[in-house]
């Protein structure tokens, strides 16, 4: 080698290339932390998703089963049936029973008792009296055949035979276990898998085969209508102020500090505020849609005004001076000229703001959202619930069939944050001009 | 009349208001000859009419919809005959209860012939009240939708006053983020001193035991409860820590990779992707902890005999409320949120920083570790402080996935409880505000109130400290 100077000491460039292979090992290394680390985030992302629809599909369907009901008159306890409080409060469990135990050929009392531990006896007498109601005249003391719905157990039981172990199994005696294998090797008339329509249909229940999302469904929308009313002229307003009126003083900078510390403070702090001010203080009913759009409405604010702020700060300050040149007032300026051209980077923050609404749950827990309402809420002052609630309640209940309604419902939950998201990315792209 | 009748009569009225007083100034101004010769717009002169009629309607509608009740109620109280005034305040507040719910006839129960004469009283004072509220409300309608007409001269200065109502309006729409946090300091420092008034706070912030369950009983063993709040901090910061050990790496990481490594078409696909992690319900991150993580974690590490700790401890035991599944599944919610801020701070080191460091022959790792993260690291850590007070006030995830029994432990393969899963279990379902079971949750409430807007405050104030240097 011509560089070599003295025999003993090597040259910087031959120090350079004694290392080189090295620190390019330490490249593709650090490179490969990092495709690690998006790989994780992605797999989480997937695992997350396969786990959620795997288990929420089975919440959509259920089990049902052909089966004839004779509706015979003495049984039912009905005498006239143009009376309708006979007709509401008569006996359809027993008919139903009847046919359960024809069904099964079941005699004796233990084999009756585990007959009926595999149909759902109450809801199918409910079904049966809402049919009773429209055309009590018609039906009586005929036989109807109507899709009856498993117990929860044996849908539980269904779903996953041929799963490692067999869940569900320990639910059910030999005799049980025979009838439902019975039922399953039937050619026709046997068990149907069915889209559960109850689940959109009703509110919840303690039954989990009854139990459906409506009521929850349209507690959230209420929120969501309460909270968007009150957040969206507020936020704009806020932003308005910040940044085309504010004076650059002491009094400002204190509101965008607050605002700016709003953002970061724990969402479950923010219910504690709802419990003390709008409970406790000016005693608002609890549980209602009214104080549950109120406290995200505080919580959501700090997002709308950063985001509208962001979009007014967008448009050119020469829109401006042109209204100003030809003799707008400020507030004409402001309502004619910057609210219009910043109104969709304001909707894309606010529809950002209520899809985070929608999603959480901490405060709402605090005032009491997280109960048990069968009934659908007529009114933003009627008690309610929300999706992530009802998500949480059925989470918290043991029965078996709960636990997949959940699932069904955060797929519902999801699909609408998708949505909304979709709808605020189609605003920024669609409507947002660039100067 | 009930209030919502009320309420779209004043918007009628100010409807008319504002039509009244427009078409007045521009009869106004086609006598003078013209707009030109009114001061203000006719719109302005409409509104200011509409605002005559508005502003002090709807402050007596919400005054009254505030106050009507308990001016009632007084009315009822001093009006009750001399026994009913000696009963308890249990037993009066009962009393209200039941004339209430068979005024508002929710109730058809048959109570006493007293309660029942009270209830009618209820009523007709109801009824009473919503008639002179309706005439009220209608007469100032009527008056100040008159007085605005008067008013509207060609030399009225309207558009000024319009324009300061309007300035009015946005500036307490801005003030009310000081209210809020107001209010949050006012609700959650006030219950906290009156919990600290039968509960030391030397005994909070050090106690080590912790049972909130309070006897029903007094001379119940353990009847005063335990309101010891190390166990809970302890179990907080442990399912932080486990989080951001998750968070941290993997957000920085892919940060780096995507500002540094990544073409914008990786960019574009992989970001909105993780932010998507972001933006899944914390409750369906619970779901996933309390009935995925869990129980996977179990499987594989239940009965494990690891070389080095089983010699000390045996073999594992893992308990099905983890703490480690809630900080796993944590960590993953936050790494879109500390990848995000990351970025952002890299990307603020000027790019002179980077072509430096390429002109003496180092390699783009090298660059990131020697130039661009020291460069970065006050915004990173920032970032990391950020993160951690989204960690500690998480609700959700640790109120699905971890139990409630407080234990004083770091073993992550324990159950352990926090701050924020105490507060809701002592706060849900229904709760007397004197008990200090109730109270003691706004104490925990100021704690992590404090700790998070001291984590925020260090955090903006050392990522703002930080951008001045490069702008």
């Amino acid at each position: 080698m011509t560089d070599r100077t003295d025999d003993n000491k090597l040259n910087t460039i031959d120090l350079v290339n004694k290392n080189l292979a090295k620190r390019f090992r330490a490249e593709k290394r650090f490179q490969a932390y990092g495709i690690a680390s998006i790989c994780f985030g992605l797999f989480c992302l997937v695992f997350l998703f396969t786990d959620i629809i795997s288990k929420g599909t089975r919440g959509f369907f259920y089990h049902y089963m052909p089966m004839e009901i004779n509706l015979d008159a003495d049984t039912l306890g009905i005498t006239d049936t143009s009376d309708t409080d006979q007709i509401l409060a008569a006996n359809y469990t027993a008919v139903v029973k009847k046919a359960v135990y024809e069904e099964f050929q079941a005699s004796g009392r233990k084999q009756k008792k585990d007959a009926r531990k595999l149909i759902a006896i109450d809801a199918t007498g409910y079904k049966i009296q809402g049919l009773m109601k429209t055309n009590a005249e018609s039906l009586i003391n005929t036989t109807i055949t109507i899709d009856v719905l498993v117990d929860d157990k044996v849908d539980f039981y269904l779903k996953r035979i041929g799963n490692y172990g067999e869940p569900g199994k320990e639910y059910f005696n030999e005799q049980q276990l025979a009838w439902i294998e019975q039922l399953m090797d039937k050619e026709s008339g046997g068990l149907e898998k069915k889209l559960n329509v109850a689940f959109f249909t009703s509110g919840d229940s303690a039954q989990s085969e009854e139990a459906g999302i409506l009521s929850a469904f349209m507690g959230s929308l209420y929120l969501l209508l309460v909270t968007f009313c009150l957040s969206f002229p507020i936020g704009i307003a806020a932003a308005v102020y910040l940044e085309e009126y504010a004076p650059k003083n002491k009094w400002t900078d204190l509101i965008e500090i607050n605002i700016n510390n709003l953002a970061a403070v724990p969402s479950i702090i923010f219910g504690l505020l709802g419990l003390a001010i709008f409970l406790s203080f000016f005693g608002f009913p609890r549980s209602t849609p009214l104080v549950g759009g109120l406290v995200l409405t505080l919580m959501t604010l700090p997002t709308i005004i950063i985001s509208s702020r962001a979009a007014i700060k967008a448009v050119p300050p020469s829109i401006r001076e042109a209204a100003y040149g030809i003799g707008a007032s400020k507030m004409q300026v402001t309502i004619h000229h910057v609210i219009p051209l910043a109104m969709p980077g304001m909707l894309t923050g606010t529809i950002i703001g209520l899809a985070q609404a929608l999603g959480e749950s901490a405060p709402l827990l605090m005032i009491g959202m997280a109960a048990f309402i069968p009934d659908v809420p007529g009114g933003i002052t009627d008690p309610a619930t929300v999706l992530p609630m009802q998500i949480f309640q059925w989470f918290r209940n043991a029965d078996a069939g709960f636990s997949e309604k959940a699932s069904a419902a955060i797929m519902i939950l999801i699909m609408f944050l998708i949505m909304m998201n979709a709808l605020a990315v189609w605003a920024r792209k669609r409507l947002e001009r660039r100067w | 009349m009930s209030f919502s009748t009320l309420f779209v009569i004043i918007l009628v009225g100010i409807a008319v208001a504002y039509v009244l007083g427009r078409s007045r100034s521009l009869t106004i101004a086609g006598r003078l000859g013209g707009i030109k010769s009114l001061h203000s717009l006719p719109f302005y002169y409409g509104t200011q009419a509409a605002l005559w009629c508005a502003i002090p309607c709807l402050i007596l509608l919400a005054l009254w919809a505030a106050f009507d009740d308990s001016i009632i109620r007084q009315i009822i109280l001093q009006h009750l005959s001399p026994e009913q005034q000696n009963l308890s305040a249990q037993e009066l507040s009962l009393l209200l209860n039941t004339v209430e719910s068979i005024a508002s006839g929710v109730s058809s129960i048959q109570a006493s012939p007293e309660v029942m004469a009270i209830a009618d009283r209820v009523i007709s004072l109801r009824q009473l009240s919503q008639t002179i509220l309706a005439v009220t409300i209608i007469c100032a309608l009527v008056l100040l939708a008159a007085w605005g007409w008067v008013k509207v001269k060609p030399e009225y200065r309207a558009r000024n006053g319009v324009e300061r109502v309007f300035m009015l309006f946005l500036l307490t729409c801005s003030t009310l983020a000081i209210f809020t946090t107001v209010g949050i300091v006012f609700s959650v420092l006030f219950e906290s001193i009156r919990f600290f008034g039968m509960i030391p706070i030397t005994e909070f912030l050090f106690g080590t035991h912790w049972s909130p369950q309070l006897a029903i009983r007094s001379d119940q063993v353990g009847s005063s409860g335990a309101f010891g709040a190390i166990p809970l901090f302890t179990g907080t910061m442990l399912i932080s820590l486990i989080a951001m050990i998750i968070a941290v790496p993997t957000g920085l990481m892919t940060a780096i990779y995507l500002s540094e490594y990544a073409n914008n078409k990786v960019r574009a696909i992989v970001k909105p992707l993780l932010e998507i992690l972001a933006g899944i319900p914390t409750v369906v991150y619970g779901f996933f902890a309390a009935l995925t993580v869990a129980p996977m974690i179990k499987n594989a590490l239940h009965g494990l005999e690891l070389p080095l700790i089983s010699f000390a401890i045996g073999p594992l035991e893992v308990s099905g409320e983890s703490a480690l599944a809630a900080g796993l599944v944590m960590g993953v919610m936050i790494i879109p949120f500390v990848s995000s801020l990351s970025d952002d701070v890299i990307n603020a080191v000027p790019q002179s920083l980077r072509d430096g460091s390429y002109g003496l022959g180092s390699t783009q790792s090298e660059t990131v570790k020697k130039v661009i993260l020291p460069a970065a690291l006050p915004g990173i850590v920032g970032a990391i402080l950020l993160a951690v007070s989204r960690a500690i006030g998480e609700t959700m995830i640790v109120v699905m996935a971890v139990g409630t029994a407080a234990r004083l432990t770091m073993n992550p393969l324990e159950s352990v409880t926090t701050v924020t899963v105490q507060m809701t279990t002592l706060l849900i379902g229904d709760h007397e505000f004197d008990s200090a079971k109730t109270l003691a949750a706004f104490a925990l409430g100021l704690v992590l109130f404090v700790i998070t807007l001291g984590l925020n405050f260090f955090a903006l104030r050392i990522v703002k400290k930080y951008r001045e240097q490069y702008d």
